[in-house]
């Protein structure tokens, strides 16, 4: 297939279809309104199911219902949404079904405004929802690696019985790339969910839930869905170095500020500033053992967000004291130029 | 056999003795064994709250959902999956006071479900508080003075739509409850069974009532059946207003 322009919402929309995903649930919201709409339109022609949702609510449980009869279902929405959806995520997670949830973020908190932003790291990748459960989180700063990322979060979903989050922006979100479609799945092809709600024949009847009355039961269950997170984390961290081998000062960023900085990583070469750019890629498991390794050979790792400082909670945790941590931010929906993050860059490069 | 359609390995139950639960689980699983529906082609799909427990007990694939997102559940279920026949069994806090909005939505979509709602006027899982069935008056451990508002009226929110199908039955009736279920398993839309039952525990005892049987001697003297072809059930009638 040829290269298409098309923009980013419209992208992770296609790349559900391609990845086998039949049943989508939304809810309108700005800066993820195309997504929604092109389901509406597509999601029908490929044979699946499409609702717009009274509420992001009756949405993710729509994705719990479908998830349970076994199919791939996904959900999308941005921040405000999502704070929405988190109750359906900890029930989904507690009754181990796949489900892919994408996130536009947008400005917050509360209503906050439709600009990119990066405010729910926190929400993402430590929880949100409650209870202990983990949910895979995967930041593409492309539209292209949005594609790959959307078809990953579905493999990953299935293999591990776990929610997925992609986390794009705004920009991402809204911004348009030409990109190269992916062959599509069938979804006859994909292997069978032995514990989907389907009908019992020939097996005994499956319940689907997250409801463990007895202590004893409820932490057995609890054990192994925390193996599960250990084998994900052993497996699945997923990161980019750029420009690493001989740098002494590294940005540390996700999304589309490691695209912004990627030009920065250029400019500051140009004017002979050893940077370079570590960006995690799933964002939980985080790469805490790059970044501790590149830790123990650069002199700083400037950890650059459009929050006031989420993700560098994590480095610095990978860190330690072995290198400077320094952090600049972004808020408001307000996004760093190349040029601002280099001006930090040179606080800190000798 | 309809005692198939129980997992009697799960017996005795969590609810309390003389709980009316029990007769909606039978009488369901009776109509069922009827119609030839079992673990092969049916789900039922519970909330949360002490009716959200029947799911779990009906021998055949089962989900239990959030508290009160029932309905958005178990429509993506029959979407997905339109062979299995797909019946809710929840409570009405569950279905009207946090999944309102969702009873609401689902029924203006439509979908093939068969909704049965445990109508006990209070929050019976978690002790007996005041729910959105609750009469005005009534008192209960949150509304200590007696309930504040008027209930919801059930039939009025179904009937709001162009098509619908409600049923009011109660436990003591059983044979009118028994084909209340099956009807609405025969409408091939949303059904929506509305089943006065007696929380004994939460709410029958501070109500004065000593015994479960004397809340159902309370049904029998209450409610009528309703006149044949009556487009409206009054406040004491049972019987089913259907619009396909
Ligand atoms: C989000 C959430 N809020 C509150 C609860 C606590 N809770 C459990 S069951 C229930 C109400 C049960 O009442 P009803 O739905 O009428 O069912 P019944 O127990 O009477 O059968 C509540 C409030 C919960 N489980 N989840
Ligand atoms: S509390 Fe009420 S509704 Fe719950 S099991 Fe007991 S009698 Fe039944």
């Amino acid at each position: 297939m040829g290269k298409v322009l098309m923009a980013g919402n419209d992208a992770m929309a296609e790349a559900a279809i391609c990845a086998g995903c039949r049943s989508y649930f939304g809810y309108p919201i700005t800066p993820q309104n195309e997504l929604l709409e092109y389901m509406s339109a597509h999601m029908p022609k490929a044979g699946g199911v499409f609702i717009q949702a009274e509420s992001e609510v009756a949405a993710i449980n729509m994705c719990y219902g479908a998830s349970a009869a076994g199919a791939r279902t996904m959900t999308s929405s941005s921040s405000p949404g999502i704070s929405l959806k988190t109750e359906g995520i900890s029930y989904i997670a507690g009754a181990d079904l796949p489900c892919v949830i994408i996130n536009v973020v947008r400005g917050g908190p509360g209503l906050g405004n439709i600009a990119p932003a990066q405010g729910d790291y926190f929400q993402a990748t430590k929880g949100g929802g409650h209870g202990d459960y983990r949910m895979i989180v995967l930041a593409p700063a492309t539209i292209p690696e949005s594609i790959e990322l959307v078809m990953l979060a579905f493999e990953l979903a299935d293999r591990y019985r776990v929610p997925v989050m992609v986390l794009a922006d705004g920009m991402l979100g809204q911004m348009m790339e030409p990109v190269v479609l992916p062959e599509h799945i069938d979804p006859a092809t994909l292997p069978v969910k032995p514990w989907a709600i389907t009908g019992a024949k020939g097996r005994k009847p499956n319940l689907i839930t997250s409801f463990f009355l007895d202590p004893v039961e409820l932490s057995e269950i609890n054990v192994k869905r925390q193996a599960r997170y250990q084998k994900i984390e052993e497996r699945e961290v997923r990161y980019e170095e750029h420009e690493t081998a001989d740098a002494t000062v590294v940005v540390a960023a996700f999304g589309s500020v490691a695209r912004i900085a990627r030009t920065a990583v250029r400019m500051a070469r140009n004017e002979g500033i050893k940077l370079g750019l570590l960006r995690p890629i799933t964002l939980w498991p985080f790469p805490y053992a790059p970044l501790r390794a590149l830790s123990q050979r650069v002199d700083v790792i400037l950890t650059v967000e459009m929050n006031a400082g989420q993700m560098v909670e994590d480095v610095r945790l990978a860190v330690a004291e072995r290198a400077k941590t320094p952090f600049y931010g972004e808020l408001g929906g307000l996004v760093p130029s190349p040029r601002d993050i280099l001006r930090e860059v040179k606080r800190y490069a000798s | 056999m309809f005692k198939d359609l129980i997992k009697l390995d799960r017996l005795p139950t969590s609810w309390c003795p003389g709980c009316g639960l029990g007769q909606i689980m039978i009488q369901l699983a009776m109509v069922m064994d009827g119609l030839g529906l079992n673990h092969t082609n049916s789900t039922v799909i519970s909330g949360v709250g002490c009716t959200g427990r029947l799911a779990g007990y009906m021998n055949v694939d089962g989900i239990y959902t959030l508290h009160g997102r029932t309905l958005p559940v178990a429509e993506a279920v029959k979407l997905v999956s339109p062979d299995l026949k797909v019946i809710v069994v929840s409570g009405d806090g569950d279905l009207a006071s946090i999944g309102g909005n969702h009873l609401l939505h689902a029924a203006r979509r439509n979908p093939d479900l068969t909704v049965l709602c445990n109508n006990n006027n209070v929050y019976g899982l978690t002790g007996g508080q005041a729910g959105p069935t609750t009469p005005r008056n009534t008192k209960t451990v949150s509304t200590p003075a007696g309930a504040t508002y008027d209930p919801v009226n059930l039939q009025n929110l179904m009937k709001a739509g162009a098509r619908y199908f409600y049923a009011k039955t109660t436990v003591y009736h059983q044979l009118h409850l028994r084909n209340c279920i099956k009807e609405a398993i025969a409408w091939p839309g949303f059904a929506f069974v509305d089943i006065t039952c007696h929380c004994i525990e939460n709410n029958g005892r501070r109500l004065g009532f000593n015994s479960a049987y004397e809340m159902l001697q309370h049904f029998r003297r209450t409610y009528k059946r309703a006149p044949d072809g009556a487009e409206t059930l009054g406040p004491d009638e049972i019987g089913i207003v259907r619009q396909g």
